[in-house]
């Protein structure tokens, strides 16, 4: 099945080499963001093609559309072109492309700097997918650090408030974050015997003796990923860039900043950590779950500050990226299928509230809660989208985030009952701030500021019925998503023991 | 009976939300008509389907457990699967739900006509109804817990439906907030069993969710482990039946459309959290602690809110301290064991319950107003609703032979029986709720009194036509009222009498109820004693003079009579002062303005300072890198030109066969 060469390569090179045609013919601006969404729809029906043909049966560090092509072979570095697709990755390559429409469809008003724009929204996609599918630790690094340009240009080039300041914040963090990442894959290049950075050969070889460290040496290039990965996703105490970046971004950077790029944290956590060094995860277990829950109190509190409508969302996702902590620090099988499923289903879910902010931002021109109100009767559709969102953020049944926040709390309560316990009361606090913003936006009157908003126009609306319906799906029909993840991790829960 | 046949019962209203919310409320904003009319065929086929599973209940034993579909797989012993499971309790409340459901539907079209938001609200009532349906008929705890989520949500939806009251939003957003976090126990209870699963040999051949499981799992965990998850669930079960200390979120639903209170917040959501202690009846009982705690909570909620139903002037609020009364002393019932009446209970008082409402909702169409100060005299104007509220009123009272008067005879009685044999405890018990029943119906007959005898006080008289404004409802709202009346007057005598009438046999219901193969012994009922009936009916009566005598004398009500009583009165009439514990001094001063306070404090000068370093690097770095930064696109696109002929130097030096 869907067994063309190099497929993979496409998906992911697809919105570079557009953004390289961009750059260098001289295609009309008001073509071009036509020309984008017609690309970023072919990516993602391509990667819903590949996630619904994955292979579920395959076994541990097997991969599928594998592309491999040696790049440098010298006794100093060995590193090769490796990207393939297995039940970790697809999920969140298909979440990228999907969350690319919604970004190219929600930058459709922007009119300054058009072109440069897109070639930076296009580059970005590639960037992520790129992260997402490498299977070489060097390529990975590569896409990881590709990827900061282009957020770095859009939150400062089409951001608002203190967008310098907080795109650098973002960029310090990110790479400090990179440093310890880049001393992580040096040292596994380093001291493994024979030297690679083969991500296949590095996972057939989890727990064993390919790394020659011995348990602490392990486990200091285990932190070192960590820090990385952690302030990414991000992790208390290292989160204050997100609400910061999250503000001042323009809306499409907004959506893929929450809905993707705080994954990659999620997914190398997942990939490297847990994958590659599972007795490191089991090791620490408690110190990386009493991070998770001090993340999800933490960031629920905060929330219950914020008047800004971004950075309060901003806040619950440093809450709801808290369980997927606690679900890796579990190490069970419910635990991470259900911390994988949160990094799915807050993309859907995040994005989808932070496209309703912009829709709402655009037309209101402010997103200070106590100058909004009454959206129901003026933004309808918005509003729907909205609570709806907001329902799947606060865990409702029948909506996507009900069913990770469940296997997570079953995979973390066997082993962590207290600290499970204290992370379910963060849905109580979760509850409490998504129904207050609610009723603040769009229950009460029609306040001045909003009273000549006009609601979503059919393009706008576009992006908001397909989140809708996918959130609506997972919610009621898990199993699409846990069959596909489960084939990454139930065989690293196996082969160690968990449950 | 086929799995699908069964499942109709839910996706019929679930159909109907479906072409209800997406083809005729955005499409079709001019035929909002048809809205009711689709929720009322769904429900109707709904009505033939539950009919067919009680007789089939009834003859056969019923289908039991189907399972339709595997959601979450945990391990072999903990499978989430949405299953139905239709025993006895299952068909009756079903039964109820879907009658009521649609008897208030046709109330709706009526009561709403005219609204802007028309299909809104029969979309959302139709979200309810099959959640709610969903709820009686799920075979898994976690299924439960899923529509019971839901059933707050669609609550949630029907409060605050008049968006532009703020009002109706804060009590929307209260009664989501306290019952999810009575909900919260639940999902603790729900870990506890899972973990339960790990526990078990293979050969045990359990799921651990499954409900006939659950009710015979007790055995296999320590007391202590019982006790645990049972209070948990009983938790879930107190927030949503609005029980103390979760009470407060009650009234303050009543911002709601008044069919709204009528189903969601009388009649079937509130009496989940009961339903739900009966079907896991064998596993609360197993912990000694827990019944305790639920007759105890029971008990006191019973005289507590019946307290505060004395001094409101709002007649729906009237009505809905009475609910968390009359559903305290279902809980009280369970506590002791007898959840045979507490289900007999649980469906009188669905009846006379939603017809009180129903009769509200007529006063307030005739008067606009809720406020009893504001009405008086309405006997005159408004025959059939007088009529049906002063049925529905003995009813509550528990007057014979009224349903009431049985289903809470039953209550009593086995209070009562439980008091000969015991200590202080039974013996508080049934004083307290020998006190509820005085209470309950002094504040009935002040109801009563103040909105339909005396003069008329109201000053409706906007069009210049005075009194004659007032009139009675239109037919298709009194009709439903009119047959939720003779289910009144019927339903009790005729479906659990204490002696045998021709075909039915004495105790019927609760032989019923009890034959469900999950009480492995069932609940033998009381003989009738012609003394506890004689007791209960005369606490009424006195409750009734009392208020007879004081809104009698004192012409139209001016004066209240507990208004002497300073300090008694101030405190309920400030409703023991919870509402402002709960959210003037926990939530803002507590949690807002001190713990969020501090975090924030935390945040922006400790953890954001922990990048101090970061910070003055930002400063700098940013300085010179902002150089780069000049919005020229062709410097821009000669930096990156530059990094990709680097890399392709690399790349080419490194390429095997050429410099590598």
């Amino acid at each position: 099945m869907m067994d063309y060469p190099a497929i993979l390569s496409l998906v992911i090179w697809l919105p570079f080499v557009v953004a390289i045609g961009f750059l260098i013919t001289p295609v009309k601006h008001a073509y071009v963001r036509y020309i984008a969404l017609v690309v970023t729809v072919i990516d993602a029906i391509l990667a819903s093609l590949l996630f619904f043909n994955i292979d579920k049966e395959m076994p541990l560090g097997a991969f599928q559309w594998v592309d491999r092509v040696t790049w440098i072979d010298s006794a100093l570095l060995k590193s090769q072109y490796l990207v393939g697709l297995d039940g970790l990755s697809a999920p969140l390559v298909l979440l990228t492309t999907v969350l690319g429409v919604c970004a190219v469809i929600a930058s459709w008003h922007i009119n300054i700097r058009v072109k440069e724009y897109f070639i930076w929204l296009l580059v970005l996609q590639t960037a992520i997918l790129g992260v997402f599918t490498s299977l070489d630790l060097l390529l990975f690094f590569l896409f990881w650090e590709l990827e900061l340009i282009p957020m770095y240009m859009l939150i400062s080039g089409w951001g608002s408030g203190r967008k310098e300041y907080s795109s650098m914040k973002f960029l310090i963090f990110t790479i400090l974050g990179s440093a310890f990442i880049i001393i992580g894959i040096l040292m596994t290049f380093i001291t493994s015997d024979p030297n690679t950075l083969d991500m296949t050969m590095l996972i057939l070889n989890s727990g064993g003796n390919l790394i020659q460290l011995g348990f602490y040496g392990a486990t200091f290039v285990y932190f070192c990923f960590f820090i990385g990965f952690a302030i990414k996703l991000p992790v208390w105490p290292i989160h204050t860039w997100l609400p910061d970046a999250h503000t001042d971004a323009p809306t499409a950077a907004s959506v893929i900043l929450a809905g993707v790029m705080l994954k990659m944290g999620g997914y190398g956590l997942l990939r490297i950590n847990v994958t590659m060094f599972p007795l490191q995860t089991v090791a620490y277990s408690y110190f990386i779950i009493v991070l998770g829950v001090i993340s999800v109190l933490y960031g629920a509190f905060m929330t219950l500050k914020q008047t800004d409508l971004k950075r309060l969302i901003a806040y619950s996702s440093v809450s709801h990226m808290g369980l997927v902590l606690v679900g890796i620090g579990s190490f069970t099988s419910a635990g991470l299928t259900g911390a994988g499923m949160q990094l799915f289903t807050h993309g859907t879910i995040t994005g989808l509230l932070f496209l309703c902010v912009g829709l709402v931002y655009d037309k209101a021109h402010t997103r200070s809660i106590p100058d909004l109100g009454g959206l129901f009767i003026r933004m309808p559709l918005v509003a729907v989208a909205f609570t709806i969102a907001g329902l799947a953020s606060l865990g409702l049944p029948a909506l996507s985030g009900f069913v990770s926040e469940i296997l997570v709390f079953t995979g973390a309560f066997s082993g962590f009952p207290i600290l499970t316990i204290l992370a379910v009361l963060g849905i109580i606090l979760a509850a409490g701030y998504i129904l207050w913003m609610l009723e603040r936006v769009l229950f009460g009157e029609v306040k001045p500021k909003v009273e000549h908003v006009t609601d979503a126009t059919l393009i706008e609306a576009f992006p908001l019925v397909l989140l809708v319906i996918m959130i609506i799906a997972l919610g009621v029909f898990p199993g699409i998503l846990i069959d596909v993840l489960d084939q990454a991790i139930l065989p690293v829960v196996t082969k160690f023991g968990g449950v | 009976m086929s799995s699908l046949t069964i499942w109709l019962v839910f996706l019929a209203p679930l159909t109907s939300f479906v072409i209800i919310s997406l083809i005729v409320r955005p499409f079709f904003s001019k035929h909002q008509w048809i809205s009711p009319y689709l929720l009322i065929a769904g429900l109707s086929v709904s009505l033939v389907v539950s009919v067919m599973l009680f007789l089939d209940t009834l003859y056969t034993g019923g289908p039991g457990y189907n399972s339709a579909y595997q959601w979450i797989k945990i391990n072999d012993a903990a499978i989430i699967d949405l299953g139905t499971y239709i025993d006895p309790v299952s068909s009756t409340i079903l039964l109820v739900v879907v009658v009521v459901s649609l008897l208030v539907q046709i109330y709706s079209m009526g009561y709403m006509h005219g609204d802007i938001g028309y299909s809104r609200y029969f979309a959302t009532m139709a979200l309810f109804t099959s959640s709610m349906i969903g709820l009686v008929i799920s075979s898994n705890i976690v299924q439960l817990y899923a529509f019971w989520e839901l059933v707050g949500l669609s609550s949630y939806l029907l409060i605050g439906f008049w968006t532009e009251r703020p009002a109706a939003a804060a009590a929307a957003k209260k009664a989501f907030i306290i019952t999810r976090i009575g909900d919260v126990g639940f999902l603790i209870g729900i870990l506890f069993l899972i973990n339960h699963s790990f526990a078990l040999p293979l050969s045990a051949n359990v799921n651990v969710l499954h409900i006939p499981d659950i009710c015979s799992l007790a055995g296999t965990m320590s007391a202590m482990i019982v006790t645990i998850i049972t209070l948990g669930i009983l938790s879930g079960a107190m927030g949503k039946s609005a029980q103390f200390p979760f009470h407060t979120w009650l009234p303050d639903a009543m911002e709601g459309p008044t069919p709204v209170s009528a189903l969601v917040h009388s009649a079937t959501m509130v009496a989940a959290g009961v339903f739900l202690l009966v079907r896991l009846f064998p596993f609360i009982s197993a912990s000694d602690t827990t019944m305790l705690i639920i007759a105890g909570v029971g008990a006191f909620t019973a005289v507590f809110a019946a307290t505060m139903g004395l001094v409101v002037n709002d007649i729906k609020r009237v009505l809905a301290y009475s609910s968390i009364s009359q559903l305290a002393y279902m809980f009280a019932a369970i506590g002791l064991g007898a959840f045979g009446p507490a289900i007999f209970h649980l469906i009188t008082h669905a009846f006379f319950k939603a017809l009180l409402f129903l009769c509200s909702g007529s006063v307030n169409h005739a008067t606009h107003t809720f406020d009893m100060r504001e009405m008086g005299g309405l006997r005159k104007y408004m025959p059939w609703t007088y009529g049906l509220m002063l049925v529905s009123s003995l009813s509550l009272i528990g007057l014979p032979p009224l349903s009431g008067f049985w289903s809470k005879d039953e209550i009593m009685l086995s209070a009562w029986e439980k008091m000969l044999h015991g200590s202080v405890f039974e013996i508080t018990i049934f004083a307290l709720l020998a006190i509820g029943v005085v209470l309950t119906a002094f504040y009935t007959w002040r109801m009563i009194s103040l909105t339909f005898h005396g003069e008329y006080r109201g000053n409706d008289v906007g069009d210049g036509h005075g009194d004659h404004s007032i009139h009675e409802s239109p037919r298709v709202m009194i009709a439903p009222m009119a047959l939720l009346g003779v289910a009144t007057v019927l339903a009790g005598f005729l479906t659990n009498p204490p002696v045998n009438v021709g075909p039915i046999h004495k105790h019927w219901l609760n032989d019923f109820i009890s034959s469900s193969i999950v009480f492995h012994h069932g609940h033998h009922a009381a003989e009738f004693s012609v003394l506890v009936a004689i007791l209960s009916t005369v606490l009424g009566l006195i409750g009734l003079g009392i208020a007879v005598y004081y809104y009698k004398l004192s012409q139209n009500g001016k004066k209240e009579p507990l208004e002497s009583m300073k300090g008694f009165y101030g405190l309920i009439y400030n409703k023991y002062y919870l509402d402002d514990l709960y959210e003037n001094i926990i939530v803002r001063n507590i949690l807002q303005k001190r713990i969020v306070n501090i975090i924030a404090f935390v945040d922006k000068y400790v953890v954001d300072g922990l990048g101090l370093f970061l910070g003055f690097a930002v400063k700098n770095v940013g300085h010179v890198l902002g150089l780069f930064q000049n919005g020229n696109v062709q410097f821009y696109t000669f930096v990156i030109s530059l990094g990709g002929v680097i890399g392709l130097i690399i790349l080419l030096m490194y390429t095997p066969g050429l410099g590598g």
